[in-house]
Protein backbone atom coordinates (compact mmCIF):
# COMPACT_ATOMS: atom_id res chain seq x y z
CA UNK A 1 0.00 0.00 0.00
CA UNK A 2 1.41 3.35 -1.05
CA UNK A 3 0.90 6.28 1.29
CA UNK A 4 0.34 9.19 -1.09
CA UNK A 5 0.55 12.76 0.12
CA UNK A 6 -2.32 14.66 -1.49
CA UNK A 7 -1.52 18.40 -1.81
CA UNK A 8 -4.93 19.23 -0.31
CA UNK A 9 -5.65 16.44 2.15
CA UNK A 10 -2.30 15.13 3.35
CA UNK A 11 -1.23 11.49 3.50
CA UNK A 12 -3.90 9.01 2.46
CA UNK A 13 -4.01 5.40 1.40
CA UNK A 14 -3.36 4.50 -2.22
CA UNK A 15 -6.90 3.05 -2.47
CA UNK A 16 -8.36 6.57 -2.26
CA UNK A 17 -6.58 7.56 -5.48
CA UNK A 18 -6.92 6.83 -9.16
CA UNK A 19 -4.00 6.63 -11.53
CA UNK A 20 -4.04 8.95 -14.52
CA UNK A 21 -1.11 7.73 -16.59
CA UNK A 22 1.92 9.60 -17.77
CA UNK A 23 2.06 13.32 -17.07
CA UNK A 24 3.27 16.07 -19.40
CA UNK A 25 1.86 14.55 -22.59
CA UNK A 26 1.06 17.78 -24.39
CA UNK A 27 -1.92 17.98 -26.71
CA UNK A 28 -0.68 18.59 -30.27
CA UNK A 29 -0.93 22.21 -31.35
CA UNK A 30 -2.42 21.33 -34.73
CA UNK A 31 -3.98 17.88 -34.47
CA UNK A 32 -5.26 18.06 -38.06
CA UNK A 33 -1.76 18.29 -39.43
CA UNK A 34 -0.61 15.09 -37.80
CA UNK A 35 -0.25 11.88 -39.70
CA UNK A 36 -2.20 8.89 -38.47
CA UNK A 37 0.94 7.48 -36.97
CA UNK A 38 1.76 10.68 -35.05
CA UNK A 39 -1.82 10.89 -33.81
CA UNK A 40 -1.75 7.28 -32.69
CA UNK A 41 1.51 7.89 -30.89
CA UNK A 42 0.00 10.84 -29.09
CA UNK A 43 -3.06 8.84 -28.10
CA UNK A 44 -1.63 5.48 -27.20
CA UNK A 45 2.16 5.52 -26.90
CA UNK A 46 3.53 6.16 -23.44
CA UNK A 47 6.90 5.81 -21.82
CA UNK A 48 7.54 2.65 -19.87
CA UNK A 49 10.24 4.06 -17.68
CA UNK A 50 12.25 2.05 -15.24
CA UNK A 51 13.08 4.62 -12.58
CA UNK A 52 11.72 8.11 -12.01
CA UNK A 53 8.41 8.55 -13.80
CA UNK A 54 6.12 11.60 -13.83
CA UNK A 55 2.49 10.58 -13.62
CA UNK A 56 -0.92 12.02 -12.91
CA UNK A 57 -3.05 11.02 -9.92
CA UNK A 58 -6.58 11.85 -8.84
CA UNK A 59 -7.63 11.90 -5.19
CA UNK A 60 -11.00 10.46 -6.14
CA UNK A 61 -12.32 9.62 -2.67
CA UNK A 62 -11.10 12.85 -1.08
CA UNK A 63 -10.85 16.29 -2.62
CA UNK A 64 -11.34 14.99 -6.21
CA UNK A 65 -8.42 17.06 -7.48
CA UNK A 66 -5.74 16.03 -9.93
CA UNK A 67 -2.04 16.40 -9.20
CA UNK A 68 1.29 15.24 -10.58
CA UNK A 69 3.65 12.88 -8.88
CA UNK A 70 7.23 11.84 -9.55
CA UNK A 71 7.55 8.21 -8.57
CA UNK A 72 10.27 5.63 -8.93
CA UNK A 73 8.70 2.69 -10.74
CA UNK A 74 11.21 0.29 -9.23
CA UNK A 75 11.31 1.29 -5.59
CA UNK A 76 7.90 3.03 -5.50
CA UNK A 77 9.67 5.92 -3.80
CA UNK A 78 7.55 9.07 -4.21
CA UNK A 79 10.09 11.77 -5.06
CA UNK A 80 7.87 14.79 -5.59
CA UNK A 81 4.22 15.85 -5.57
CA UNK A 82 3.50 18.99 -7.58
CA UNK A 83 0.47 20.77 -9.08
CA UNK A 84 -0.94 20.18 -12.53
CA UNK A 85 0.48 22.50 -15.14
CA UNK A 86 3.89 22.96 -13.55
CA UNK A 87 7.00 21.53 -15.19
CA UNK A 88 8.47 18.29 -14.02
CA UNK A 89 10.85 18.92 -11.13
CA UNK A 90 14.37 17.62 -11.43
CA UNK A 91 14.49 14.52 -9.28
CA UNK A 92 18.07 15.16 -8.24
CA UNK A 93 17.30 18.81 -7.47
CA UNK A 94 14.19 18.04 -5.46
CA UNK A 95 15.81 15.41 -3.34
CA UNK A 96 19.11 15.42 -1.56
CA UNK A 97 22.14 14.06 -3.34
CA UNK A 98 21.79 10.62 -1.81
CA UNK A 99 18.77 9.82 -3.99
CA UNK A 100 20.87 8.87 -6.96
CA UNK A 101 22.93 6.36 -5.11
CA UNK A 102 20.10 5.28 -2.83
CA UNK A 103 17.84 4.40 -5.73
CA UNK A 104 20.37 2.12 -7.33
CA UNK A 105 21.13 0.55 -3.99
CA UNK A 106 17.44 0.01 -3.31
CA UNK A 107 17.11 -1.36 -6.80
CA UNK A 108 19.69 -4.00 -6.15
CA UNK A 109 18.23 -4.96 -2.80
CA UNK A 110 14.65 -5.21 -4.06
CA UNK A 111 15.64 -7.29 -7.03
CA UNK A 112 17.64 -9.52 -4.76
CA UNK A 113 15.12 -10.13 -2.00
CA UNK A 114 11.61 -9.02 -2.71
CA UNK A 115 10.80 -9.33 -6.38
CA UNK A 116 12.46 -12.15 -8.26
CA UNK A 117 10.51 -11.51 -11.46
CA UNK A 118 11.97 -8.00 -11.66
CA UNK A 119 15.46 -9.41 -11.47
CA UNK A 120 14.66 -11.46 -14.53
CA UNK A 121 13.72 -8.38 -16.48
CA UNK A 122 16.60 -6.34 -15.19
CA UNK A 123 19.13 -8.79 -16.59
CA UNK A 124 17.60 -8.38 -20.03
CA UNK A 125 17.36 -4.58 -19.75
CA UNK A 126 20.31 -3.01 -21.46
CA UNK A 127 19.71 0.58 -20.36
CA UNK A 128 20.50 -0.19 -16.74
CA UNK A 129 24.13 0.36 -15.92
CA UNK A 130 25.72 -2.99 -15.36
CA UNK A 131 26.09 -3.57 -11.66
CA UNK A 132 27.01 -6.86 -10.07
CA UNK A 133 23.74 -6.88 -8.11
CA UNK A 134 21.48 -8.52 -10.72
CA UNK A 135 23.97 -11.31 -11.23
CA UNK A 136 24.10 -11.88 -7.50
CA UNK A 137 20.33 -11.79 -7.43
CA UNK A 138 19.99 -14.41 -10.12
CA UNK A 139 22.31 -16.72 -8.24
CA UNK B 1 -42.68 5.59 8.22
CA UNK B 2 -46.07 7.12 8.90
CA UNK B 3 -45.06 10.12 10.93
CA UNK B 4 -48.30 12.05 10.69
CA UNK B 5 -51.45 10.37 11.92
CA UNK B 6 -53.78 11.77 9.30
CA UNK B 7 -52.12 13.47 6.37
CA UNK B 8 -54.21 16.41 5.36
CA UNK B 9 -53.02 16.75 1.79
CA UNK B 10 -51.58 14.43 -0.81
CA UNK B 11 -48.38 16.45 -0.48
CA UNK B 12 -48.02 15.55 3.19
CA UNK B 13 -49.03 11.99 2.42
CA UNK B 14 -46.21 11.70 -0.10
CA UNK B 15 -43.71 12.91 2.48
CA UNK B 16 -45.00 10.42 5.03
CA UNK B 17 -44.55 7.61 2.51
CA UNK B 18 -40.91 8.24 1.75
CA UNK B 19 -38.47 5.58 2.93
CA UNK B 20 -34.97 6.37 4.12
CA UNK B 21 -32.08 4.34 2.64
CA UNK B 22 -31.46 2.37 5.85
CA UNK B 23 -35.07 2.20 7.09
CA UNK B 24 -35.05 -1.59 6.89
CA UNK B 25 -32.20 -1.67 9.43
CA UNK B 26 -33.94 0.42 12.07
CA UNK B 27 -34.80 -2.57 14.30
CA UNK B 28 -31.30 -3.99 13.81
CA UNK B 29 -29.79 -0.67 14.88
CA UNK B 30 -31.94 -0.78 18.04
CA UNK B 31 -30.90 -4.30 19.00
CA UNK B 32 -27.32 -3.93 17.82
CA UNK B 33 -26.61 -0.78 19.82
CA UNK B 34 -24.94 -1.37 23.18
CA UNK B 35 -26.24 1.31 25.56
CA UNK B 36 -23.48 3.42 27.00
CA UNK B 37 -20.82 1.66 24.88
CA UNK B 38 -21.56 2.23 21.23
CA UNK B 39 -24.88 3.21 19.69
CA UNK B 40 -25.85 3.48 16.04
CA UNK B 41 -28.85 5.19 14.51
CA UNK B 42 -29.90 6.67 11.21
CA UNK B 43 -30.76 10.35 10.98
CA UNK B 44 -32.96 10.30 7.94
CA UNK B 45 -33.73 13.00 5.38
CA UNK B 46 -31.28 15.69 6.44
CA UNK B 47 -31.13 18.55 3.99
CA UNK B 48 -27.87 18.49 2.06
CA UNK B 49 -26.77 20.91 -0.60
CA UNK B 50 -23.74 20.54 -2.82
CA UNK B 51 -21.88 23.78 -3.41
CA UNK B 52 -19.26 24.37 -6.08
CA UNK B 53 -18.01 27.87 -5.63
CA UNK B 54 -14.81 29.83 -5.39
CA UNK B 55 -14.72 31.11 -1.80
CA UNK B 56 -13.15 34.42 -2.70
CA UNK B 57 -15.42 35.28 -5.62
CA UNK B 58 -18.35 37.68 -5.33
CA UNK B 59 -20.85 34.83 -5.49
CA UNK B 60 -18.81 33.03 -2.83
CA UNK B 61 -19.10 36.00 -0.52
CA UNK B 62 -22.85 36.18 -1.12
CA UNK B 63 -23.12 32.50 -0.20
CA UNK B 64 -21.04 33.08 2.93
CA UNK B 65 -23.69 35.54 4.05
CA UNK B 66 -26.25 32.69 3.92
CA UNK B 67 -24.18 29.86 5.37
CA UNK B 68 -22.20 31.96 7.82
CA UNK B 69 -18.90 30.84 6.32
CA UNK B 70 -17.20 28.48 3.92
CA UNK B 71 -14.43 26.25 5.35
CA UNK B 72 -10.94 27.03 4.08
CA UNK B 73 -9.01 23.77 4.34
CA UNK B 74 -9.38 20.01 4.39
CA UNK B 75 -11.27 18.84 7.49
CA UNK B 76 -12.73 22.23 8.35
CA UNK B 77 -16.41 22.63 9.18
CA UNK B 78 -18.10 25.99 9.53
CA UNK B 79 -21.15 26.03 11.79
CA UNK B 80 -23.89 28.61 11.65
CA UNK B 81 -26.80 27.79 13.91
CA UNK B 82 -27.96 24.31 12.94
CA UNK B 83 -26.50 24.61 9.45
CA UNK B 84 -22.99 23.29 8.84
CA UNK B 85 -20.76 23.48 5.79
CA UNK B 86 -18.25 20.66 5.26
CA UNK B 87 -15.11 21.02 3.15
CA UNK B 88 -15.02 18.44 0.36
CA UNK B 89 -12.56 20.09 -2.00
CA UNK B 90 -10.92 23.46 -2.66
CA UNK B 91 -14.07 24.66 -4.40
CA UNK B 92 -16.54 22.01 -3.27
CA UNK B 93 -18.60 22.04 -0.10
CA UNK B 94 -21.48 20.13 1.45
CA UNK B 95 -24.13 22.03 3.38
CA UNK B 96 -25.86 19.91 6.04
CA UNK B 97 -29.02 21.28 7.63
CA UNK B 98 -32.01 19.84 9.50
CA UNK B 99 -34.74 18.28 7.43
CA UNK B 100 -37.05 21.23 8.04
CA UNK B 101 -34.70 23.37 5.96
CA UNK B 102 -35.73 21.49 2.82
CA UNK B 103 -38.23 23.23 0.58
CA UNK B 104 -40.55 20.20 0.69
CA UNK B 105 -41.09 20.99 4.38
CA UNK B 106 -41.33 24.71 3.94
CA UNK B 107 -37.67 25.62 4.35
CA UNK B 108 -35.98 28.20 2.18
CA UNK B 109 -32.29 27.29 2.51
CA UNK B 110 -31.79 25.95 -1.00
CA UNK B 111 -33.71 28.77 -2.60
CA UNK B 112 -31.71 31.31 -0.63
CA UNK B 113 -28.45 29.68 -1.75
CA UNK B 114 -29.61 29.67 -5.37
CA UNK B 115 -30.44 33.33 -5.18
CA UNK B 116 -27.10 34.07 -3.54
CA UNK B 117 -25.27 32.28 -6.34
CA UNK B 118 -27.20 34.28 -8.92
CA UNK B 119 -25.35 34.23 -12.22
CA UNK B 120 -21.98 33.66 -10.56
CA UNK B 121 -19.80 30.75 -11.61
CA UNK B 122 -20.68 27.74 -9.50
CA UNK B 123 -23.39 25.30 -8.57
CA UNK B 124 -26.04 24.88 -5.90
CA UNK B 125 -27.47 21.37 -6.10
CA UNK B 126 -30.00 19.73 -3.79
CA UNK B 127 -28.25 16.52 -2.72
CA UNK B 128 -30.57 15.58 0.14
CA UNK B 129 -31.34 12.20 -1.41
CA UNK B 130 -27.73 11.50 -2.35
CA UNK B 131 -26.49 10.44 1.07
CA UNK B 132 -28.01 9.29 4.30
CA UNK B 133 -26.65 9.98 7.77
CA UNK B 134 -25.54 7.50 10.39
CA UNK B 135 -24.83 8.63 13.91
CA UNK B 136 -22.34 6.55 15.89
CA UNK B 137 -21.93 7.47 19.54
CA UNK B 138 -20.21 6.09 22.60
CA UNK B 139 -16.81 5.44 24.11
CA UNK B 140 -16.21 2.56 21.67
CA UNK B 141 -17.26 4.45 18.54
CA UNK B 142 -13.65 5.15 17.62
CA UNK B 143 -12.70 1.49 18.05
CA UNK B 144 -15.53 0.49 15.71
CA UNK B 145 -14.44 2.95 13.03
CA UNK B 146 -10.79 2.00 13.32
CA UNK B 147 -11.65 -1.48 12.07
CA UNK B 148 -12.27 -0.09 8.60
CA UNK B 149 -10.76 3.38 8.36
CA UNK B 150 -7.09 4.04 7.81
CA UNK B 151 -7.16 7.63 9.03
CA UNK B 152 -5.64 8.42 12.40
CA UNK B 153 -8.77 8.77 14.52
CA UNK B 154 -6.95 9.37 17.79
CA UNK B 155 -8.32 12.53 19.46
CA UNK B 156 -4.90 14.17 19.43
CA UNK B 157 -5.08 14.15 15.61
CA UNK B 158 -8.80 14.12 14.79
CA UNK B 159 -10.48 16.84 16.80
CA UNK B 160 -14.21 17.23 17.26
CA UNK B 161 -15.62 19.42 14.52
CA UNK B 162 -13.58 17.85 11.73
CA UNK B 163 -15.06 16.28 8.61
CA UNK B 164 -12.99 14.19 6.20
CA UNK B 165 -13.92 12.47 2.99
CA UNK B 166 -12.38 9.01 3.16
CA UNK B 167 -13.09 5.28 3.03
CA UNK B 168 -14.72 3.23 5.77
CA UNK B 169 -15.23 -0.46 5.20
CA UNK B 170 -13.83 0.06 1.69
CA UNK B 171 -16.62 2.41 0.62
CA UNK B 172 -16.39 6.18 0.20
CA UNK B 173 -17.84 8.00 3.18
CA UNK B 174 -17.71 11.51 4.59
CA UNK B 175 -16.76 11.12 8.25
CA UNK B 176 -17.69 14.01 10.52
CA UNK B 177 -16.57 13.98 14.12
CA UNK B 178 -19.31 16.01 15.81
CA UNK B 179 -18.24 15.48 19.42
CA UNK B 180 -15.59 13.76 21.49
CA UNK B 181 -17.41 10.43 21.24
CA UNK B 182 -19.89 11.00 18.45
CA UNK B 183 -19.49 10.71 14.71
CA UNK B 184 -21.70 11.28 11.71
CA UNK B 185 -21.14 9.15 8.64
CA UNK B 186 -22.50 10.10 5.25
CA UNK B 187 -22.58 7.09 2.93
CA UNK B 188 -24.25 7.32 -0.44
CA UNK B 189 -27.78 5.95 -0.36
CA UNK B 190 -26.89 2.81 -2.28
CA UNK B 191 -24.12 2.01 0.22
CA UNK B 192 -26.28 2.66 3.30
CA UNK B 193 -27.42 -0.92 3.74
CA UNK B 194 -23.89 -2.27 3.37
CA UNK B 195 -22.34 0.25 5.75
CA UNK B 196 -25.15 -0.22 8.29
CA UNK B 197 -24.59 -3.96 8.38
CA UNK B 198 -20.82 -3.48 8.38
CA UNK B 199 -21.07 -1.21 11.42
CA UNK B 200 -23.42 -3.61 13.21
CA UNK B 201 -20.91 -6.40 12.66
CA UNK B 202 -18.06 -4.22 13.91
CA UNK B 203 -20.10 -3.27 17.00
CA UNK B 204 -21.10 -6.81 17.91
CA UNK B 205 -18.06 -7.68 20.01
CA UNK B 206 -18.75 -4.81 22.43
CA UNK B 207 -22.05 -6.42 23.48
CA UNK B 208 -20.10 -9.25 25.10
CA UNK B 209 -18.23 -8.94 28.39
CA UNK B 210 -14.57 -8.16 27.93
CA UNK B 211 -12.33 -11.19 27.95
CA UNK B 212 -9.65 -10.66 30.57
Amino acid sequence: MLLISCPNCGSRDETEFHYGGQAHVAYPENPHELTDREWAEFLFYRDNTKGSFAERWLHSTGCRQWFNMLRDTVTYDIQAVYPMGTPRPDAAGQRTADTGTASTAADSTTTGSAAPDISGTSTSATSISSTPAPEGATK
Amino acid sequence: MAETAAPATSYEKNLSLRVSPAAQLRADFETGSVRGVVELSEVAFLTMVGLRINRTSDAGERIVSITGGLPAACGDVSDHGDTSVLWLGPEEFLVVAPREAHESLGGDLIQALREALGDGAGQVVDLSANRTTFELRGPRARAVLEKGCSLDLHPRVLKAGTALSTEIGNIPVVLWKTGDESYRLFPRASFADFLGRWLLDAMREYASPEVP
